[in-house]
């Protein structure tokens, strides 16, 4: 749709040329007046509109670039399309592909999981830019997957509404009538700006959005004709941003929580995706060194130390944290409440039914941005939960206030008893976390790789170093929880969001973008069944000199789904072969990562089978990373 | 004919003990080859070590008999029960024989990674 002060006028038919022509043929007037309607309905319009370029007039994509640094974005990761060609162009010879630069990708699910990554270290949004239709369902699993973790997105995408401006083929075919309708499922707002005006106030308008708490995607249409067609007015203005402030806890309700916090005898904090900066973290020490009180943490961020003496059992998967034992649930941006306190008919038996897993009585306390941005159809809200006390606020923001509150009405009695139950929960963390050492020692030696050597190795080469683990460790059974120190904020940014695959890799290198501004070294466990969507985001990598060491934890299957179809067949009494590799592993022939890794420009080393050359394989490669490559090295591992 | 009864004692236990040991290879094997085939190393780890999805099975003090019991009545929402159907009870004491003869790991206080 072109700015209004471009669009074109369609002529009619030249009258004054027609009529003579027909007066040269000695027609009637009356007869030629017809005989011009009729051709005029019959006829290819003409247009009068087109002119060459003198070479001297502005796109109105230059003027959008002009929008997109005033809103500080530091890069823009794009595979290419036509849609957008005029604003790539503007970013490249306008804006000296500087804020934002362009980062090459070869496919947009990569781009857009490489701004999710980016996201969670940087704390604002990276540009993305798909094409049309095409270009955007290419994207759209991993915008979803930033929608479900609750983080920011600046999403363009290039559409071209006005048919007039098609030129054919490829540009009829990849353009829609609303465009972001695909993804406004798993978006938190869109605009399909009409002029160039509009553009800058939607653009400004989205950013806020983006980033008030809940954090999501956002996404603006540029249309190609409005990037294209010269800039005709000449009083275009951008819009002021003033990111809102998060929204916080009504005051007496945190008051109330404040009280049930104190009452109770052994609360349990269970964080979800609370950390959005490091405040975060600071605050949620305080308050658990508060309360002296047991935090369970769902490791969707980096929310609390892991060594800490409160952290309540490392060893446990995120999701099934132990709860029987609270009398109150402190609920901080936590996924899926409900099944942390109820269990559910396995998948390996008929029927459905649950129970609470909670003790009669269990109080909880639920604070969540995330009760400010219901959407319908994707079912990411989970089941309803029956709290006590529901604070619609972002809970990082509420903790300062809660803090305050927890201060005033603690007595020094009730000070005295909670540090006596801290000393319990300090004995039951450092007997979790000696169990989890002595577990790492089971198949130490063995080949393929334990997931505990592959974890502990790595630790060894990079506890001296300013590192990052910017991959989930999940599939790893989550050992560098449980045997690694972390503690800053940059150091884990959980996982994907909406468990869609092919996270892994783009994300890592999305977050390793972000650190190398400040010198971190940034590892990645890369599961090898993730890796297989977006291989070359590896390429990306060592184009744009984005240093990265990935560790494969290649366990050569799907092996969630291999697990899974072992258990049906077990439920119905068959499967008593080899079955449940059918469809699920990647074997026969074994994928070779680092031959992968070297034909995209990377370091590379393996496949690893022997955990003695773990050790001297990591030092090399993270010597290559410290020098601004990215690495990879393959490494035969345990299934979990 | 003293001798000749000793040695012939001695050439029948040693049949009888070669015998054996061609026995518990075969079941080894073959609880190897089922621990495979099965999937149990799929959740509980080549090597039985265990981890998030499923439980240790390294150094386990379970008899065989606790071993059967649980893999055919297992806790509900642990891991699916494996019915005579499916793993017949000989099977199983070969699973059980394998999973018997995974090395003992080493002290946490001689693993200096462990002792960072």
């Amino acid at each position: 749709m072109p700015d209004s002060d471009n669009k074109k006028k369609i002529a009619p038919v030249d009258r004054r040329n027609f009529l003579r022509g027909v007066a040269a043929g000695a027609s009637a007037l009356a007869a030629a007046q017809t005989v011009t309607a009729q051709v005029a309905s019959a006829q290819p319009p003409v247009t009068s509109g087109a002119a060459n370029p003198t070479g001297d007039e502005r796109p109105g994509s230059d003027f959008m670039v002009d929008v997109i640094k005033s809103l500080g974005i530091e890069y823009c990761a794009v595979n290419p399309g036509s849609s957008f060609r005029g604003l790539h162009e503007s970013i490249v010879n306008y804006g000296g592909n500087r804020n934002p630069e362009l980062l090459t990708c070869c496919h947009e699910e990569g781009s857009a999981a490489i701004a999710h990554g980016y996201a969670k270290i940087e704390g604002k949004p990276m540009m993305i830019m798909v094409h049309g239709n095409v270009g955007l369902q290419h994207a759209s699993m991993a915008i979803y997957n930033a929608y479900a973790d609750r983080v920011p997105v600046f999403i363009v995408i290039g559409n071209i509404l006005d048919a007039d401006y098609r030129r054919g083929n490829a540009e009829w075919m990849h353009s829609v009538q609303d465009a972001a309708a695909m993804v406004r499922d798993f978006t938190k707002w869109d605009d399909t700006p009409a002029s160039l005006p509009h553009f800058a106030e939607s653009a400004v308008r989205a950013y806020n959005i983006a980033m008030t708490p809940p954090y999501d995607p956002v996404a603006i249409v540029a249309d190609g004709t409005l990037q294209e067609e010269p800039i005709a007015n000449k009083n275009l203005r951008i819009p002021k941003l003033v990111i809102s402030s998060p929204p916080q806890g009504e005051s007496a309700a945190v008051k109330q929580a404040a009280t049930m916090l104190l009452a109770a005898e052994n609360p349990v904090i269970v964080p979800g995706r609370l950390a959005r900066t490091p405040k975060g973290i600071d605050s949620l020490v305080e308050l658990a060194e508060l309360l002296q009180c047991r935090v369970q943490d769902q490791r969707m961020r980096m929310n609390f130390p892991s060594n800490h003496r409160l952290y309540g059992n490392p060893g446990v998967l995120p999701a099934s944290p132990n709860l029987s034992d609270a009398d109150l649930i402190l609920a901080l941006e936590t996924q899926d409440l409900w099944t942390l306190t109820n269990r559910q008919t396995p998948i390996n038996r008929f029927g459905m039914e649950s129970q609470p897993t909670t003790k009669p009585g269990t109080k909880i306390i639920n604070i969540s941005a995330l009760e400010l941005n219901h959407k319908s159809n994707e079912q990411d809200f989970w089941r309803y939960v029956e709290a006590d006390l529901n604070i619609a606020a972002d809970a990082e923001a509420t903790l300062p206030s809660l803090i305050e509150e927890v201060k005033q009405q603690m007595t020094a009695d009730r000070k005295r008893a909670l540090e006596q139950r801290g000393i319990k929960v300090a004995e039951a963390n450092q007997r979790a976390r000696d169990n989890n050492r002595q577990l790492a020692t089971l198949g130490w030696d063995t080949s393929p790789i334990s997931t505990a050597r592959l974890s502990a190795e790595i630790w060894a080469q990079i506890k001296n170093e300013d590192w990052s683990l910017v991959s989930t460790d999940r599939m790893v059974s989550g050992w560098p929880t449980r045997l690694w120190n972390f503690t800053k904020h940059y150091q884990f940014i959980g996982a994907q969001g909406a468990a869609g695959i092919g996270y892994g890799a783009p994300a890592s290198v999305g977050a390793a973008l972000a650190n190398r501004k400040h010198g971190r070294l940034s590892v990645s466990i890369q599961c090898d069944g993730d890796f297989n969507y977006s291989p070359a985001v590896i390429w990306t990598a060592a184009h744009h000199k984005i240093p990265i060491l990935y560790v494969m934890h290649n366990n050569r299957s799907y092996h969630e789904e291999r697990m899974y179809i072992t258990m049906l067949g077990a439920k119905f009494n068959r499967g008593s072969g080899n079955e449940s590799n059918v469809g699920t592993a990647l074997i026969d022939p074994d994928i070779n990562y680092a031959s992968i890794a070297k034909g995209y420009g990377l370091y590379a080393e393996g496949p690893i089978m022997d955990p003695k050359d773990l050790a001297p394989a990591l030092k090399r490669a993270i010597e290559r990373v410290k020098a601004g490559e990215p690495a990879l090295l393959d490494v035969h591992t345990q299934p979990r | 004919m003293k001798f000749f009864t000793i040695t012939s004692f001695l050439i029948a236990t040693c049949a009888t003990l070669a015998a054996q040991t061609t026995a518990d290879k075969a079941n080894l094997d073959n609880g190897k080859n089922l621990f495979a085939k099965y999937g149990c190393y799929q959740c509980h780890g080549y090597v039985g070590q265990g981890g998030l999805a499923g439980a240790r099975l390294a150094q386990t003090r379970l008899t065989l008999i606790a071993f059967t019991t649980y893999v055919r009545n297992p806790r509900p929402g642990g891991m699916p029960p494996f019915r005579a159907k499916l793993v017949s009870d000989k099977e199983l004491a070969d699973v059980y024989a394998y999973i018997k003869t995974f090395p003992e790991p080493p002290a946490v206080k001689d693993v200096p990674l462990l002792n960072q």
